[in-house]
Order: structure tokens, then C-alpha cells, then sequence
């Protein structure tokens, strides 16, 4: 056994705790996680099926935590995890899962699938066997600052620019503001009129922020490859840079994984709570416009539909900020059949939309069919959404199928019909 | 050995063993399981009502909105036989004298011939799901010996108490000693395949409530 091999193996062992015991054996092999899985249900493959991806952690936990896999080990009656298998089983634990965690609804037995996917990934990252897309996202987030290799004069710039239009000064690295505003690389490079939109909602609420030149990036590519100990240094970056300007909150930008990374696995990356508290930018959105502090002027008129993150809504528990938001600046938003924690992913979390492999994306293209017909059912040409990455997904899909169709991101929207 | 020792066999040392290796099979199981623990979220959680454990215990008996379109043999056969089973085990009045002869207590039953239509339909369920997992792409992908193998575990006392009843196939003695031996391999079986969902199924689904119900998403 390799080396590399054996420290993956240790590291899936290191993983498997009481649930994902009792989640293994509970599993009937009944399927009908796949009928929640994107992947399946565009493709009608069978090997997508959630529970068949985490096929050599359940064996692994066979093996090591059960007795009769013990005993059948010792006679050599089992079969053991190899390299090869988890170099073909990359296609499954990446390419086909976004960790949207809509599997994890489903479940009869009630088996968190995307919680095993996501511990699977431990394995698969410091075995080797990670993509090579997710692979240097992660290099450089670690030894650049973010996964799309971006540098502070990037984020000045965007801040210059954001001034300008504004006209107003930008906070940076000042300490005692009420909040330190996290970015994602995507958002940085493609969407910076979200600062600006952010600039607009700060002045409106009478809220002070500040930006960290040693932590602009939220997004965290440790936790999407499944290498913790990098996950923890890079949502280090963003805890000492809060603690030491002595923020009051940590704003998420819309990205979703960025928000699972630092609302819910960051505190336990690092062992302990924040001094700070994260909030995710449709919360504080949402709790001003209850405040009735987000008057709008006019609304958006051409009819609507609303993408949900998944990692934002069905897995990060905002569940009830994002329809009410849409609905104070939108005047036809039409709501889909599966809807908040059921809508279904883009297509490229979890890191996916970093694996630019020919059949990677041929993948994600064909998977984003469900998107597409949700669209065309709902028969609108506007789509609002509020993450950077299922924006460059979705954006992708449109020029592949050719569709004609608006991508708006929620935060700039309500922003560009606030009352001046 | 005749029939009458055959019968005598299987109530006595056949059935301790059986219960023996059931009770500290299953003991076993739990410990090994459960006692792995797991890790503290340290992450402040978010409360919202409906969002824990307790209630996904519950809300996972319901089929998800569509689901039942997307698979209807798996619910609607799937629920059939779950109940049918929990029927005829506990609301046949020769199994509640058994149970009472065993633990001391019992309980009232359901009309025998209610029982057998149960019987019927629930073995009919069973055949059903079983040619759905032949037949269902995903089902067969995922199916091992163990599905084959527990799926007959379940079947066969259904099936052979149905025929001792009946008085059918073979003399009532001998079929009643093959349904009491084919309920004891059901025990011995029971706590090291996939039926030990049977116990699992709480403790699973009381963990993905809780652990999403941190985040404030009832699951």
C-alpha cells in the first residue's frame, strides 16, 4: 500500500463517527437518493446514486468498526480500498457532487449522504486523489490568498472603482467598524458592483464597515478539496484579522460555500466559537427591511424566478430571508415547485465548477438541465440568485444552451432600486 | 428426528439460541455504533421550531413532496409491507400467546382472517418491491447478495406461517417448525445485514435533525 494511500485510509477512519456508523447501517439500498440527485436524474446513470459515491468510506467502515468486517479482514475475506478505485471513484465524489445535500432530504432512514461526502473528500485529498481544478484552487488560495490567485491591488482596485461611483471613501483595515465585509474571488473579479451595492445599503442602514487587506477572500477551497487542516488556515486568515480589528460582525458575502465555511465549519476548524458573529448578507438585508430601513423606489417588472443556493438556504439555514427580500423589489416573481431548501443546484458546488476536465463540464452542462426547465415552466427571462459561484455556473450553462435568458445577483437588484 | 422432535427442537434450544444471538447481536451492534460518539458543533447554532432530532424522527415516515411520483413502488409497497409486518408479528393471537408465554404480557389481536388477508397482501407488497429492485436501474445497480439474502429472511416466515395456518404443503407440525425456524434465522440475521435499520433508523434519523436542526433546517 502507498503511502499517500494509507494516510488517506487513516484519514477516513479518523472520520467515521457514530453517525455516519449508524447512517451506514441503516441504509436499505432503496435508491430513491438518487431521484434527489441532479446528477441521476438528468443522466438516469445509476452510478450517480448519492449512497453508491461513499462506497469506500462504507467499507472502510466496515472493515475497521465493525466486528464481522474485522473478523472477514483478518481471514482476508474483504476487499480492500485501493488507489485505483479512489482514482475512479474521483469522478464520483467531485465531478457528480456538488454537496447540494438534496439526497440528504429524501432519505427514508434518514442518512446525511452530504455529511459522508463531504468526510469521503478527507480521504480523497491528502490520498491524492482530488481533482486537479480543485487541486489549484486550493494551492493558491494557500499561498496567494484566494483560488482564483487574486491579490489585494485586485481587491484596491475594485475598492477605487466602487468609490468612484459611490462617492464615497471605503474603510480598510480599520479597526471597531461594525463589520468586516468578506468578498469571493468570483465576486471580485466578475460581480464588483456588489461592493458597491453593499456601500449604498451601509449609508442607507447607518452601518460602518470595513474591508481587511489580510483577509478579503471568504471562500474556502480546504473544505470543497476536504483537507481540514488547510480549511483551517485559510478561516484563520479571516479570525485574526475580525478579532484583531475588533469587529462587532463578519458579513459573508452571497457565495455559498463561502458561508458554510465560515459560519458553520469554521468555529469548528479552529475549536472553539468567534468573538464575533457571522451573518450572511441576505440576514442583514433582511433584518434592515424589516427595520424598514430598505425603502424601495420602484420594483423590477419582467417576471421572475428565484435560484436558492444550496449551501446558503438548504444547508446553511437561511431559509427565510431570500423570498420576502425578492418580493419587496420584484413585481412578478413567480415561485418554483422546489423551492427553498428543495431547489435544486446549479449544478458546480462543492467545488465542481473548478474541475475543467472535457467531461467535468460536459457533465455540469447536461446536469443543468433542471435549472433550464425550471425556467422555461415558469416561462420568465430573468433568474435572480445570490452566489458569485452559482452566477459564473449558471451564466455558463446560458451560453451553452444559448439561452437568452437574465442572471441577477439579489443583493445588487435591491440595491439598484433602493430610495436614494 | 420425527416431526414432533423437530417442533420440540426449534421451540426450545432452537429459539434460545436464535434469541440469544439476536439480543447480544443487537446489544453488540448499538454499542459498536453508537458509542463511536461524535464531535461537539462549537459553531453558535441557529434555532428555528420544527428543526431537531425528534422531529425528523418523525417527519422522515412522510414521502418528501414528489418523491412518491418519482418512485411509487418504494412508498406505497414499501409502507404496505412495514405495516402488514407490524400487523401480523404483533396482532395475531397465536403470537401475542407466544408473547405472553415468553414475557408475561399481552395485548389484544385482530380477527385471524383479517390476519390473512394481510398476510396475502403483505407477501404480495413483497414480491412487488422485489421485482422493483430487479427491475429499477438504480435498485439493481445498488443490490448486493445481502439484499437477495434478507429480502428472503423476510419473506420466508411470512410465507410458511401463512401455509401452517392454511394447513397447506406440508403436515401442520413439520410447517410450523419451518416457520418457527425460519423466524430464527430472521433473528440471528437480523442484527449483522441491513435489517438492523430496524434499530438504526431512530438513531440515524434523530442525528441528521439534529445535526441540520443546528444549522436551523428542519430536514
Amino acid at each position: 500500500m502507498s503511502a499517500s494511500l494509507q494516510k488517506g485510509i487513516n484519514a477516513l477512519k479518523e472520520v467515521i463517527d457514530a453517525p455516519v456508523a449508524s447512517y451506514f447501517s441503516s441504509c436499505v439500498h432503496c435508491g430513491l437518493c438518487a431521484e434527489a440527485c441532479l446528477f441521476y436524474v438528468e443522466t438516469g446513470d445509476p452510478k450517480y446514486t448519492p449512497i453508491h459515491k461513499l462506497e469506500p468510506l462504507r467499507r472502510v467502515y466496515e472493515q475497521e468498526y465493525t466486528l464481522l468486517g474485522r473478523l472477514a479482514k483478518m481471514v482476508g475475506l474483504s476487499k480492500p480500498v485501493t488507489d485505483d478505485e479512489l482514482e475512479s471513484w474521483k469522478e464520483l465524489v467531485y465531478d457528480s457532487c456538488t454537496m447540494c445535500g438534496r439526497c440528504s432530504m429524501v432519505c427514508p432512514v434518514g442518512n446525511d449522504i452530504v455529511y459522508m461526502v463531504r468526510k469521503l473528500r478527507e480521504g480523497m485529498a491528502v490520498s491524492g486523489h482530488a481533482p486537479d481544478g480543485i487541486k489549484g484552487a486550493t494551492k493558491r488560495t494557500v499561498e496567494i490568498g484566494g483560488p482564483m490567485g487574486l491579490k489585494w491591488p485586485a481587491v484596491a482596485n475594485v475598492i477605487k472603482k466602487a468609490e468612484a461611483a459611490t462617492g464615497e471613501a471605503i474603510n480598510v483595515d480599520k479597526p471597531g467598524a461594525d463589520y468586516l465585509v468578506l468578498l469571493s474571488s468570483m465576486e471580485i473579479v466578475n460581480y464588483p458592483e456588489y461592493l458597491e451595492a453593499l456601500v449604498k445599503i451601509f449609508r442607507k442602514a447607518g452601518l460602518t464597515f470595513t474591508l481587511a487587506s489580510d483577509a478579503f477572500e471568504a471562500t474556502n477551497a480546504g473544505i470543497q478539496i476536504g483537507a481540514s487542516d488547510i480549511a483551517k488556515v485559510i478561516v484563520s486568515r479571516i479570525v485574526n484579522s475580525a478579532e484583531k480589528l475588533g469587529v462587532k460582525y463578519v458579513l459573508s458575502p452571497e457565495c455559498g460555500h463561502a458561508y458554510m465555511a465560515i459560519r458553520w465549519e469554521g468555529p469548528n476548524l479552529i475549536g472553539r466559537p468567534y468573538k464575533f458573529e457571522v451573518v450572511h448578507v441576505l440576514e442583514l438585508l433582511d433584518d434592515l427591511r424589516k427595520k424598514g430601513v430598505l425603502k424601495v423606489k420602484d420594483k423590477f417588472k419582467d417576471p421572475l424566478i428565484l435560484h436558492d443556493p444550496c449551501q446558503i438556504v438548504r444547508r446553511g439555514g437561511v431559509l427565510d430571508a431570500p423570498e420576502p427580500l425578492i418580493q419587496s423589489v420584484a413585481e412578478n416573481y413567480i415561485p418554483v415547485v422546489d423551492k427553498q431548501k428543495w431547489n435544486w443546484c446549479c449544478g458546480g458546488g462543492g467545488g465542481a465548477s473548478a474541475i475543467h476536465t472535457e467531461e467535468a463540464e460536459a457533465l455540469r452542462a447536461k446536469a443543468f438541465g433542471i435549472k433550464k426547465r425550471q425556467i422555461e415552466q415558469a416561462g420568465v427571462g430573468t433568474m435572480v440568485t445570490f452566489c458569485a459561484n452559482c452566477r459564473i455556473v449558471i451564466e455558463e450553462a446560458f451560453d451553452h444552451y444559448g439561452m437568452n435568458t437574465q442572471l441577477l445577483g439579489l443583493t445588487e437588484l435591491l440595491a439598484e432600486h433602493l430610495e436614494d | 428426528m420425527n416431526e414432533m422432535q423437530f417442533l420440540t427442537w426449534v421451540r426450545g434450544p432452537g429459539l434460545d439460541i436464535a434469541v440469544g444471538i439476536f439480543l447480544l447481536g443487537v446489544l453488540w451492534r448499538l454499542i459498536e455504533i453508537y458509542l463511536l460518539g461524535r464531535k461537539q458543533d462549537v459553531a453558535p447554532g441557529r434555532h428555528r421550531e420544527g428543526a431537531s432530532g425528534l422531529h425528523t424522527v418523525f417527519r422522515r415516515s412522510v414521502p418528501p413532496p414528489g418523491m412518491v411520483k418519482r418512485s411509487p413502488v418504494s412508498y406505497i409497497g414499501g409502507y404496505i409491507f412495514h405495516i402488514g409486518l407490524a400487523l401480523i408479528v404483533f396482532f395475531f393471537m397465536p403470537h401475542i400467546l407466544f408473547f405472553k408465554s415468553v414475557l408475561g404480557i399481552s395485548w389484544p389481536g385482530l380477527p385471524s382472517q383479517f390476519i390473512d388477508l394481510v398476510t396475502v397482501v403483505t407477501m404480495a407488497a413483497m414480491v412487488v418491491v422485489l421485482f422493483d429492485r430487479i427491475n429499477k436501474p438504480v435498485k439493481r445497480y445498488l443490490s448486493t447478495f445481502q439484499d437477495w439474502f434478507t429480502w428472503t429472511l423476510t419473506f420466508l416466515p411470512l410465507l410458511t406461517g401463512w401455509l401452517t395456518v392454511q394447513h397447506l404443503l406440508l403436515p401442520y407440525t413439520t410447517m410450523l417448525a419451518l416457520h418457527i425456524l425460519s423466524v430464527e434465522l430472521l433473528l440471528i440475521f437480523l442484527p449483522f445485514t441491513k435489517l438492523f435499520h430496524a434499530f438504526t433508523v431512530f438513531g440515524s434519523r434523530w442525528y441528521i435533525g439534529k445535526i441540520n436542526g443546528h444549522r436551523g433546517v428542519p430536514v
